[in-house]
């Protein structure tokens, strides 16, 4: 994919920039010398890479300040970055930019288990906070799969998810503050202590912002009571539209599971090779579903999910006998992605969301790309809130592979509007999927995306030419992408 | 249904309006013309009501849709029919709007456990100050595609543009609900629910009010009838206490005396204010009738971490809302310029210059 893009900002004084931030940060917060770029390159997305001009490492928010007001007076792009584990570039560099990296802010700086929240530095990692507060029978709900290596800064501009998102909600239901420095350097924090703040509700707009608007120099995340009980059942199924058929039964009766998870058989066998989960791999589909509460509440749920499971014919049933196999079925469906990376050298992992009840017709479509583009592709899809990964496996070393799979992976997220879902369901656009954002939204309301930006952000300093495309961006993808002047899938009902 | 799409015709009058920087004043069912701040005149009315009707409703998909005119009410019969509620059980006090409800952005005595509105909208078509019809966010739960606009424009008060489509996230209705009554202080109160929320029970109301601590519970028969035993206190079966809660029909509620609504921390000890107090919320929504100034009221809220809304009554033509810091009051009429150029939704409803 072409991921160049002109900008008019005015060449950058390299040199009056660095003895700038020389007088900002330690001489080991600032890096500017190739070998010191490389690691810096890329994020989680490895397939688009770009070295900034300098990556800055400040260490107080005072510096981070400083360091924002010095490129708003320069004109310097800046682009954040939290730990780097984001799949769609959003931390990717800008040449003529800085990097701003919020890894030294890696401190827990309250826990108030009265109020149920802790306040914490962007650094942080996702699942320090809920190791930090497991004594109190408390933690933080949101896991993305990443969750070990993922900060909370990130987690807050990306808007992450999880595997329990269906009960316990995404980023945005889990936070109730953020304290964010603007790009003139100007300080001030969102939402507070209690459950809303004054005003509009201008937490919600930052939160998956992606960097656009602001920098997060701290968060108040909410505290969750564990669960004194969660069990996990694992059914197998011959058919993946019964397995799905059985996910809206579970809904229609009323329960909402803590997860509810669903592999198709290329995922299963991957992960099953790499972790012995215990999975069904002859199964077409298996679904993982977790019930959480008080025992009595557990045990009632369970029997109901029992029942439903096998009605929808789901060919084996297993009820996790213990946590250590509960933590088994677990394993097996976080590491899916690496899984799927042991079978194929590479792979390109997509994140439409789409209604549940198209996910047949949605799996179908995909088989036939699989099957017309010759690459192999994977699905896990958090059944429950309809997010669907579809792996797209690939060898960039063989000629033209790599752009086979992208073209295969935007036309799976056309398929996922089309289908009335969305190009993202908790990846973020960044610079991955900026192309398909021109297919979602029409001209008005990328307009109007740029507009709240640049309220925020009247240069356009902070992360540019990613999340929202510009005009000229979707004039040109348009002119690629409609073939004959048709649009794709145009059998498919709109919605 | 043959309820009408009168979208065409809004959007004719806000582009006329837009063009001749004429003020608009937003209205729905008119159930909370009260809340914000009076506005002399205010511009000629934008009625909504007209525009109503559900849109879709996918039970399994968890998702219902109705232009912003549906009443509430009929959206909650649609739910019922089908075992599902509005998480946020927002208050009506009177013939509200979906729309409306966005607008004011107000949720009810489960917020703290099932989440307020802001947490389970999921999309909107919203017509902004240039006329132009834009769809934000859509039908499913996860979606990060482009800014939230949606949850930005949840209690804006139309600052922002006239919603005229909303989807929300609906859950399933508890299979049991009960309520436990227990008699403390207010500062015992605040004791027992900062530990009661700290345990995973299946808590969805907690609120004192005249030396009673209210507790309800709803979810799984079995998970319920566990914690009334560790819980304890007098039991009802009847709901209705809540109801009227919701919806301000409480003896707390009448009268004249100003009520004001904080926001805060919800285990910190209760303000010496002047005045009587409600806690709904297990703490963090204190309602309090008093005569005490503004600025008092709001240098309290502020201490403990939140903020202040004088709700009904007092001095309505100064701020009823918190003031804002420097820079978010900067932010707040940049952000209502990108949505609304000339001005003309509701001006002066949410803070005087905006």
């Amino acid at each position: 994919m072409h991921i160049e893009e002109q900008f008019d900002f005015p060449p950058v004084d390299r040199d009056a920039l660095l003895a700038g931030l020389g007088r900002i940060v330690a001489a080991s917060g600032l890096l500017h010398r190739p070998e010191e770029l490389r690691p810096y390159e890329c994020d989680g997305l490895a397939a688009y890479r770009r070295v900034p001009l300098a990556v800055v490492l400040p260490e107080t928010v005072e510096q981070v300040q400083a360091v924002l007001r010095l490129c708003h007076e320069m004109n310097v792009p800046v682009v954040a970055r939290g730990a780097g584990t984001g799949l769609s570039g959003g931390a990717l560099p800008f040449e003529q930019g800085i990097l701003l990296s919020l890894a030294k802010f890696n401190r827990i700086l309250e826990i108030d288990a009265d109020n149920r929240t802790a306040r914490v530095q962007p650094g942080v990692r996702n699942l320090a906070i809920s190791e930090a507060v497991e004594h109190l029978g408390l933690y933080y709900a949101p896991d993305p799969s990443s969750q070990i290596a993922c900060s909370i800064g990130g987690n807050v501009a990306e808007n992450a998810g999880g595997l329990h998102c269906l009960k316990y909600g995404l980023t945005v239901h889990n936070v109730f503050e953020v304290t964010l420095v603007t790009i003139d350097g100007e300080l001030t924090s969102l939402g507070g202590a209690g459950l809303d703040g004054p005003g509009l509700d201008l937490l919600a707009a930052i939160v998956g912002s992606e960097g656009m608007l602001g920098v997060i120099v701290e968060v108040r995340v909410k505290l969750t009571p564990k669960p004194r009980v969660a069990k996990v059942i694992m059914a197998a199924y011959d058919d993946v539209g019964r397995a799905g058929e059985t996910v809206g039964a579970i809904i229609a009766e009323g329960i909402i599971p803590g997860g509810l998870e669903m592999m198709d058989q290329l995922s299963t066998r991957a992960a099953e090779d790499f972790v012995h989960a215990g999975y069904a791999t002859d199964a077409a589909a298996i679904l993982l579903c977790e019930l959480d509460g008080t025992a009595e509440e557990v045990d009632e749920q369970i029997e109901q999910v029992r029942e439903i499971c096998a009605r929808f014919d789901a060919i084996d049933l297993r009820l996790a006998r213990d946590d250590a196999e509960r933590a088994r079925f677990w394993a097996g469906r976080k590491a899916a992605f690496p899984a799927v990376g042991r079978i194929s050298p590479d792979y390109y992992c997509m994140d439409g969301t789409i209604p549940r009840a198209q996910l047949p017709m949605v799996l179908e479509q995909i088989a036939r790309l699989s099957a017309e583009s010759g690459l192999r592709v994977a699905n896990v899809f958090h059944a429950g809130d309809g997010n669907l990964h579809p792996l797209i496996l690939f060898d960039a070393n063989n000629e033209g592979e790599l752009e086979k799979a992208e073209q295969v992976g935007g036309t799976i997220l056309e398929l996922c509007v089309a289908a009335g879902g969305t190009i993202t369901g908790e990846h973020g656009v960044g610079m991955e999927k900026i192309n398909q954002m021109c297919v979602q939204f029409n001209e008005l309301e990328r307009e109007q995306f740029h507009a709240l930006k640049a309220a925020f952000d009247p240069r356009g300093l902070l992360n540019p030419g990613k999340a929202v495309p510009t005009l000229h961006r979707c004039a040109e993808f348009g002119k690629l992408h409609v073939h004959r002047g048709e649009m794709p899938f145009p059998d498919l009902p709109r919605f | 249904m043959n309820d009408p799409d009168i979208s065409q015709q809004l959007q004719d009058r806000v582009r006329s309006a837009a063009a001749e920087g004429r003020a608009l004043q937003i209205r729905g069912g008119g159930s909370k013309a009260f809340y914000g701040r009076d506005v002399d005149g205010g511009g000629e009315p934008l009625d909504l009501s007209e525009h109503r009707g559900i849109v879709n409703y996918a039970p399994t998909e968890l998702v219902i849709s109705a232009r912003g005119g549906t009443p509430l009410a009929e959206l909650e019969a649609a739910l019922a029919e089908k075992g599902q509620m509005l998480p946020f059980e927002p208050p009506h006090f009177g013939a509200a709007t979906i729309g409306g409800a966005l607008a004011c952005g107000l949720s009810g005595p489960r917020r703290p456990w099932g989440g307020a509105l802001r947490d389970h909208v999921l999309g909107t078509r919203l017509l902004n100050g240039r006329g132009e019809c834009l769809r934000f966010g859509g039908e499913v739960i996860k979606n990060v595609a482009g800014y939230d606009v949606s949850r930005l424009l949840t209690g804006s008060l139309g600052v922002l543009g006239a919603v005229l489509e909303v989807s929300v996230k609906v859950l399933p209705a508890a299979a049991r609900e009960v309520t436990l009554v227990q008699q403390c202080d207010a500062a015992e109160a605040i004791r027992r629910c900062s530990e009661w929320s700290r345990q995973p029970l299946p808590l969805s109301g907690l609120a004192w009010d005249a030396g009673q601590l209210q507790i309800r519970l709803s979810g799984a028969s079995a998970g319920v009838a566990a914690a009334i035993g560790q819980i304890g206190g007098e039991q009802r079966d009847d709901n209705d206490w809540w109801l009227a809660l919701r919806e301000q029909r409480l003896d707390f509620f009448a009268g004249d005396a100003p009520l004001w609504r904080l926001s805060v921390a919800p285990a910190c000890a209760l303000d010496d204010l002047p005045g009587d107090w409600l806690l709904d919320w297990g703490g963090a929504q204190r309602w309090l009738r008093s005569e005490a100034p503004a600025e008092r009221i709001r240098a309290a809220a502020a201490a403990l971490g939140g903020h202040a809304t004088l709700f009904r009554g007092g001095e309505r033509s100064g701020e009823v809302f918190q003031p804002l810091d420097p820079l978010k009051a900067r932010l707040h009429k940049s952000i209502k310029a990108a949505f609304d150029p000339k001005g003309i939704f509701n001006p002066g409803k949410l803070y005087a210059d905006l």
